[in-house]
């Protein structure tokens, strides 16, 4: 085995070992330990770009992990998917680190870097994982590392969200577990290739079960991406946590619709019998109202960081209408949303957290405050993430929604899913020019700033961010390409199957 | 009454208590809930390898070798790992929800800041001598 053959498990084992480093060296060289998490991620998006090229042709690589053969042992399975789910959380990686680091949020605890780095290697892991109890694990892996970075800054606020967030991910995970246990005792396997197959065969008197574990299993991955009715923990967690960590947040609720995206036409396909496609009939309507939850709550937020909350729901809300329909198209078009409002999502968050260190007390309290430095700076920034997060041209948010609407109109209930997008775009315009102008352009009389000086240099993440979306949008031939192959490859188990079994028999 | 019985009759039990504790309005009660909870995952789990008694955990194929001569080990690996992510959750949220009590004054779980003795009758000074 050559170097290249361990490509797949290296976002996995960068940050694993980039986390103890950083946490050795943290205390007393601080500059050593942001280097340490910096080239952890730099690195990590080299070899997520170098799995990206690698998978670019249709290729799936399959690593038996500790050389057990598949159905046996955990398997890491790299596709287009995979990688570009790695390129994403690395790039946003970056921006987060990087607003952590001008900002000096990562100074406010002693654990900063090492819980990132622990974070990055759950996401990346879950990315990877071929296997349904390894999915598991990571999800723990990246929930424990969340819970001590959104009460990284500590505070009673953040302490009273943290115990919400806490309390229902271990609700979450213990209904993950349960369902797990219902599939293992129905097909005897965990490996999700494995499972696929033996889904067909199992007995019709276990059908209702199979059902039940799949329905399970589908609800924690829509906690997870918070899915009305289920959205109800994200608010305050996000509104609350440190902006740059919100930011890295953005990715959290696309994991749970990777996992969807991952595991339901794997799983619980064509061949699944009673759990055939078990959760269409109930997430293209949960899918509607979440949007419609999502950017009611962008009118009438309180708060930049609240809105951006609320954007992130509406957002997952808008892709998975996409996602439901489960065809190519549609899959391939919600593909290209979900890298583009996770990035909107953190630009939004960014530029929230941008806008509060300037105006002292106000924060980003959507009121009118002092006048304060950058004041057209920021706001241009803050219309352009707001541009991206509804989706008006020219950024990505608009081709995306345009390849969304183009792709669900061939589906049965297109006239409720046009309905849906295109009103909440429009309520969502006039929510983020509410507080934009609220913030950018009014001013409180007789108050002064009391702003501190602060570095300048704060607007470098979200204006990164912003660029990467324009690139997003004048690529975005390459991009959807990339993710239309991404979406057949997804609804195209077999293959994947194979690819994933017969590692194991070499 | 069988093993089986006993087995489902417990976890059902446990997930009942569970879920009425975590949906409690204060903090260790909704600890307490959850770890009711995660017990009654953990026997759900390892009954999901199928309840057989007295039998080893690795399939002796020298010896005749029916399927029903040996237990399916890999549950007992699943209840293990488990038990040590949940071990560490509870650990975690007891911390979480005492730091949540001692910053806030208040052990309610969504945030209202009522007085901790309002709520038992305690304030009326009923449990006063």
């Amino acid at each position: 085995m050559t170097f290249a053959d361990h490509l797949p498990i290296l976002p996995i084992v960068i940050p694993a070992l980039a986390a103890p480093c950083a946490l050795l060296v943290m205390r007393r060289r601080r500059g050593l330990g942001i280097a340490i998490s910096l080239v952890s991620c730099l690195a990590m998006l080299a070899a997520a770009l170098a799995l990206m090229a690698r998978v670019q042709d249709g290729t799936i690589l399959a690593y038996a992990v500790g050389e057990w053969p598949a159905p046996f042992g955990i398997v890491l399975v790299a596709d287009r998917l995979a990688a570009m789910m790695l390129v994403l959380a690395a790039t946003l990686a970056l921006i987060a680190l990087l607003h952590a680091v001008v900002t000096g949020a990562d100074r406010k605890g002693w654990h900063f870097h090492p819980l990132f780095q622990f974070q990055l290697m759950g996401l990346n892991g879950a990315f990877l994982t071929g296997d349904l109890f390894n999915l598991f694990v990571f999800f723990e892996v990246l929930l424990i590392a969340s819970y001590g970075l959104m009460l990284h800054g500590q505070g009673p606020a953040r302490l009273k969200a943290g115990v919400q967030y806490v309390v229902v991910n271990l609700v979450g995970s213990s209904v993950f577990l349960i369902a797990l246990g219902l599939l293992y005792a129905l097909t005897g396997t965990l490996n999700m290739a494995d499972m696929g197959l033996r889904v067909a065969q199992i007995a019709p008197a276990e059908q209702g079960l199979l059902r039940i574990a799949a329905l399970l299993l589908v609800s924690v991955f829509a906690l997870k991406a918070a899915v009305a009715p289920l959205h109800l923990w994200l608010m305050r967690t996000y509104a609350v946590s440190t902006p740059a960590v919100a930011a890295l947040f953005a990715i959290m609720t696309k994991v749970g619709v990777y996992s969807l995206i991952r595991v339901v036409p794997q799983v619980f396909g064509d061949g699944a019998g009673a759990a055939a496609w078990v959760p269409a009939p109930y997430l293209l309507p949960a899918a509607m109202v979440s949007a419609v939850i999502g950017f009611a709550g962008v009118f009438v937020a309180r708060s930049m960081s609240e809105q951006a909350a609320y954007a992130v729901i509406g957002s997952t809300g808008t892709l998975l209408i996409a996602v439901a329909g489960w065809t190519p198209d549609s899959l391939g078009a919600g593909l290209y949303y979900l890298a583009h409002s996770t990035l909107a999502a953190a630009a939004l968050f960014l530029v929230a957290d941008v806008a509060a260190r300037r105006r002292g007390g106000f924060g980003d309290k959507a009121s009118p405050g002092p006048g304060f430095a950058q004041r057209s700076a920021v706001g241009l920034l803050f219309m352009l993430a707001a541009i991206a997060a509804t989706g008006l041209p020219p950024l990505s948010g608009f081709i995306g929604k345009l390849l969304i609407l183009k792709s669900v109109a061939a589906l049965p209930d297109w006239g409720w899913a046009w309905g849906v997008i295109l009103t909440t775009t429009f309520i969502g315009v006039i929510g983020f020019a509410r507080v934009g102008s609220a913030v950018f352009w009014k001013r409180a009389d007789a108050v002064e700033a009391t702003a501190s000086a602060a570095s300048r240099a704060d607007i470098a993440a979200p204006i990164i961010a912003l660029a990467l979306l324009a690139a997003l949008s004048a690529g975005a031939g390459w991009a959807s390409a990339y993710a239309n192959a991404a979406a057949q490859q997804v609804l195209n188990p077999t293959a994947s199957a194979s690819a994933v079994l017969e590692e194991g028999v070499r | 009454m069988t093993y089986e019985f006993l087995m489902a009759s417990a976890i059902g039990v446990l997930v009942a208590g569970g879920v009425y504790l975590a949906l409690r309005a204060r903090t260790f009660q909704v600890v307490l809930g959850l770890t009711l909870i995660s017990y009654a995952v953990h026997l759900f789990l390892f009954a999901s390898g199928r309840l057989v008694l007295d039998r080893p955990p690795i399939w002796d194929a020298v010896q005749g070798g029916a399927l029903a001569e040996y237990t399916d080990p890999l549950p007992q690996a699943l209840v293990l790992t488990a038990i040590v992510i949940t071990f560490g959750m509870t650990a975690f949220v007891v911390i979480l929800a005492l730091r949540s009590f001692l910053e806030t004054g208040s052990d309610h779980v969504d945030g209202d800041t009522v007085p901790c003795d309002s709520q038992d009758g305690m304030a009326d000074g009923d449990a006063q001598p």
